[in-house]
């Protein structure tokens, strides 16, 4: 109870934000709800695609023809093929990001809520921990909380590519679809997980007294970056772990032992100064939670020195990540 | 007897599918650096296909017949795109339609309307495309009752009746069957021949898998047997399976009883 102590002087009003909190949550699981319900997702889903792309030209595209020639003696790059075939098959894509976020939730009462509750109740955990160890200020939880969603959504992606090519794989062996709308589509799944964990983050930012500027509309360019960094490794990964499985629980221990390499819920100041720099930068992830956290908890644009390697780094793991997948794909049925 | 000229749809040329054998394959880093070392990197091969030529021609129902193992599944796998074959070409035209086996592409949780989004959208259609097209798989499926329910609530029959709904609904230019008819009741097995015999006069091709010889000679023009990975006999369903009764061990007195009525 040390860090009730020493905290509380400073949150007067915790408790009854407290209770604010678990108002808003309540209005926002109704909400996801009705939005998650059968025909309202469909229809979302509808109005987007086509806003989008037009009517005409979307069904023109997406009927696949009748005309349609496979030569297997005439095949271009798997690579590009399979680039082909996710665009081909993007309502494949949206109908499984649709069956990961609304099946795991599907028998609970809370549903989709507990995306937030998950890494909010993981945040509590561990700052009423560390905040103990390391003497830290008001604005720990927001610290934590803003490094740990990026860090939940790479995790969360990469192992899940895994598990969804075991799932996907007994489908491969007897349909024909793009090997990586898979991968894509875990993706996805945690894009829409790690939007809706911005509200809890923005909560908290609210509740510490870090006042929220302009500079949080980066957040979907950081998205974007950790998405196409999370690809391009979960797609390396779960291609060996086709050949040798061991390799998911390896992952998992490197997984470990990579987030305290990270300065998710420690201060960076807590390496000592000699080899800090060095430390920092060679580890891909530093890179990717400092753009997540410079715009929400320091309140600014990430610096080019950041964000610089962080794009270069993205554009690396993807094109090696799908090239590498592409080469192995033909063989993948044969060893599913 | 279809009323248009016979136009190619499948043409397999010299096709051939080499598996490693199960027990050969390295499972662990440990080994594959031993075996590295070693230099023991080969495999043991196993043909699940071995020069395969083979053409259908548009609307015919096809069977494969054969004992397990001798490479009925392989072939399937290879006009479905599943598997690149080894050596070899498969030349296609026209979407290839799977009948998925029981429970593949259903997600136990989702109830039946979703799963025909899910499993609409694994053959490739548009999701516009399967709202409209919901009606006629409900009805066609006889599963109005349960189709808010989730599917693990669903016997194996009626995953069975979704599934074929879903895949015929579209009157695929070519569709597989690999064992599948086998699940479901007398009078739904009907609706699916009969369905499947409407698609003869069409534009459809059937390739049907099956160990049930009634229902191949009842159901297909032309069969082709299959045994070790090679075919055996191609031909009129009823003189191929004939060939394929007699020589069947311990079946020949069986084989002949039954053709005789026939």
């Amino acid at each position: 109870m040390l860090w009730a102590r020493e905290a509380r002087p400073q949150h007067p009003t915790s408790p009854f934000f407290l209770k604010l909190d678990l108002l808003a949550h309540k209005s926002l699981v109704k909400t996801l709800k009705v939005f998650f319900a059968d025909q309202g997702f469909t229809k979302a889903q509808e109005t987007f695609r086509v806003s989008v792309y037009g009517r005409e030209k979307l069904e023109n595209e997406m009927s696949i023809s009748k005309d349609a020639i496979y030569d297997s003696a005439k095949r271009g790059p798997v690579a590009l093929e399979e680039l082909r075939g996710v665009f081909q098959y993007r309502g494949l894509i949206l109908q499984l990001i649709r069956k990961d976020v609304v099946a795991r939730y599907k028998r609970s009462v809370l549903g989709v809520a507990w995306t937030m509750l998950h890494p909010l109740g993981m945040m509590i955990i561990l700052s009423l921990v560390f905040s103990t160890l390391y003497h830290r200020q008001g604005d720990y939880p927001a610290y934590i909380l803003s490094g740990l969603i990026a860090w939940s959504f790479f995790s969360q992606t990469t192992n899940g590519m895994i598990s969804q090519i075991v799932w996907g794989g007994a489908l491969m062996r007897k349909i024909y679809v793009p090997h990586t709308s898979f991968a894509v589509a875990s993706v996805g799944t945690g894009m829409v997980n790690l939007a809706l964990s911005f509200v809890p983050l923005f909560l908290i930012v609210l509740l510490v007294g870090i006042p929220i500027r302009w500079s949080i509309l980066f957040l979907p360019v950081s998205m974007l970056l950790l998405a196409a960094f999370a690809l391009g490794v979960g797609l390396i990964i779960s291609t060996v772990s086709i050949y040798f499985p061991d390799v998911s629980e390896m992952y998992s221990l490197v997984l470990i032992g990579w987030m305290y390499m990270t300065p998710i819920i420690y201060p960076e100041t807590l390496i000592p100064e000699s080899y800090r720099y060095w430390f920092f930068r060679l580890n891909p992830m530093y890179y990717y939670l400092k753009i997540f956290r410079a715009p929400v908890y320091d309140g600014m644009l990430p610096e080019m020195d950041i964000l610089l390697p962080a794009v270069l780094i993205s554009i690396l793991a993807l094109t090696v990540g799908w090239l590498f997948f592409s080469k192995k794909s033909d063989d993948f049925a044969y060893h599913l | 007897m279809t009323d248009h000229l016979p136009e190619e749809v499948v043409r397999l040329e010299n096709v051939s599918v080499h598996y490693r054998k199960p027990g050969s394959r390295i499972r662990t880093f440990k080994e594959y650096a031993i075996r590295t070392l070693q230099r023991r990197l080969q495999f043991k091969e196993f043909h699940a296909l071995q020069d395969v030529n083979l053409t259908i021609q548009r609307g015919e129902i096809f069977g494969i017949i054969g004992n397990n193992g001798a490479g009925k599944s392989t072939l399937l796998k290879v006009i479905s795109r599943v598997l690149v074959p080894t050596q070899g070409r498969v030349w296609i035209k026209g979407v290839v339609t799977p009948l998925l086996e029981l429970g593949a592409g259903f997600h136990p949780e989702l109830t039946g309307r979703e799963n025909v989004f899910l499993n609409g959208s694994i053959l490739g259609h548009s999701l516009r495309d399967i709202e409209d097209h919901m009606e006629e798989i409900i009805r066609f499926s006889g599963l109005r009752e349960f189709i808010d329910s989730p599917v693990r609530t669903y016997s194996s029959g009626m995953y069975a009746r979704l599934g074929f709904a879903t895949a015929t609904t579209w009157e695929p230019d070519i569709l597989l069957l690999d064992e599948v008819l086998s699940v479901g009741d007398e009078a739904f097995r009907a609706k699916c021949e009969k369905r499947m015999k409407g698609f003869r006069n069409g534009s459809t091709t059937s390739i049907l898998v099956s160990h049930s010889m009634e229902s191949v000679i009842a159901l297909c023009s032309r069969v082709a047997w299959f045994d070790k990975g090679e075919i055996r006999a191609i031909g009129p369903a009823k003189e191929v399976v004939a060939q394929y009764r007699k020589a069947q061990p311990g079946e020949k007195e069986n084989a002949v009883h039954k053709n005789k009525p026939a």
